[in-house]
């Protein structure tokens, strides 16, 4: 993620806010999450726990911190997954997200 | 640290963790490289036990220093899955802690870390069917490039009229000529196929007599482009950030289904192109 950060502080620089430096598609967070869940959660759709919206994570928005990965709803900008890293442990925190549906057929795979 | 030393040795695949899924590291092997544009190589990889990909994915890469020390960074794949070979095409970010190494570095022989493919939600396959429309900016053609190339091995032994049910358009965005990556492919792809169109914009630089479009997309020129939303055309869309929000945004003003716009951003790209 250096390389975004670093393209990122350039686009602040020149004017951007942090957060629009920084957002990404929730095709982004497919490598965190694939490393915690077995089908792959980009394709599953979340609901969001504040006002509802249902999309595919893929759809939902990113922003890529040196400390972790935040997915946010677009509608909204709830907090539906956040992941952080530790050196010795992985936190999820899925508080913002009501319901996440996988397809049976992900499970097959 | 400028940038990432080349990877460990080929030992260090020995102690990954060995696992039957996907997402396991792999040890890939640099089989070609060709320079696409002053900034942009493509890398083609073997890759042992590499179990297939859709158009549109991604991968993650890898790079072990002596110390340690690992970067890791995703990239798209550019190869439809009907090739043997797996395909990157890589844009250098000056400063950047990986991507210059790719480019500049890397040699046939040399070997790298990776996982994937990674994704399945900006993925398109033949299957889905069309119309297909692409709208990308500097290196975000290339998992447009990837469904362009799966779409002609797909159909290519199929007559006009199995083309046409799938018709295709590009609309992508460069700084300049030289910029403009699969420049030849893309003239190819366009000569042997009447269902497929590319526009291309160049909005920094033209070369003398270019009578085509010259500034940035905008709502005007992807309603010259695109279907009209009645034809529900599935449109994917790949750039920086500023591109994919703005594109986006104007498709979905000029009546798109939000749900059928699918869009990824490269936050590594530094500005839009």
């Amino acid at each position: 993620m250096e390389d975004a950060m670093r393209a990122a502080d350039e686009r602040i620089a020149a004017g951007e806010s942090v957060a629009d430096a920084l957002r990404l598609d929730g095709n982004a967070a497919a490598g965190i999450l694939s490393e915690l869940f077995v089908p792959d959660l980009t394709a599953a759709r979340a609901t969001c726990a504040h006002c509802g919206a249902t999309r595919p994570v893929g759809a939902l928005l990113i922003y890529a911190h040196g400390m972790g990965t935040v997915v946010r709803c677009p509608s909204c900008d709830t907090v539906i997954l956040c992941v952080t890293r530790t050196p010795t442990q992985v936190w999820l925190d899925a508080t913002g997200a009501r319901r996440i549906i996988i397809a049976a057929a992900a499970l097959s795979r | 640290m400028n940038r990432a030393p080349p990877p460990s040795s080929p030992a260090a695949a020995s102690t990954l963790r060995p696992t039957a899924r996907s997402i396991a590291w792999r040890l890939a092997t640099v089989a070609d490289t060709v320079r696409e544009t002053p900034r942009a190589r493509t890398l083609v990889l073997d890759v042992p036990g590499w179990p297939g990909h859709r158009a549109g994915q991604h991968l993650d890469v890898r790079l072990t220093a002596e110390d340690g020390y690992q970067a890791q960074r995703s990239y798209s794949i550019a190869s439809a899955p009907e090739d043997a070979r797996v395909v990157l095409t890589v844009e250098r970010l000056e400063d950047g802690e990986v991507s210059p190494y790719l480019t500049d570095e890397l040699r046939v022989g040399d070997r790298l870390e990776l996982r994937g493919p990674i994704g399945g939600h900006f993925v398109w396959d033949v299957a889905i069917g069309g119309p297909l429309l692409l709208v990308g900016g500097g290196s975000g053609i290339v998992p447009l490039m990837a469904m362009l190339r799966h779409r002609a091995a797909a159909l290519g032994t199929a007559d006009a009229d199995a083309r046409h049910h799938v018709p295709a358009r590009l609309l992508y965005s460069s700084r300049s000529w030289n910029e403009v990556i699969y420049r030849d492919e893309l003239a190819r792809l366009v000569e042997h196929d009447s269902a497929l169109e590319v526009a291309l914009t160049l909005t920094r630089e033209q070369p003398q007599g270019w009578a085509g479009l010259r500034r940035r997309i905008d709502r005007m020129m992807l309603a010259e482009v695109a279907w009209p939303p009645a034809e529900r055309p599935h449109v994917f869309v790949c750039g920086s950030t500023p591109l994919v929000e703005a594109v986006a945004a104007a498709l979905v003003e000029l009546g798109h289904d939000p749900a059928r716009v699918k869009t990824e951003r490269f936050g590594p790209t530094g500005g839009s192109p």
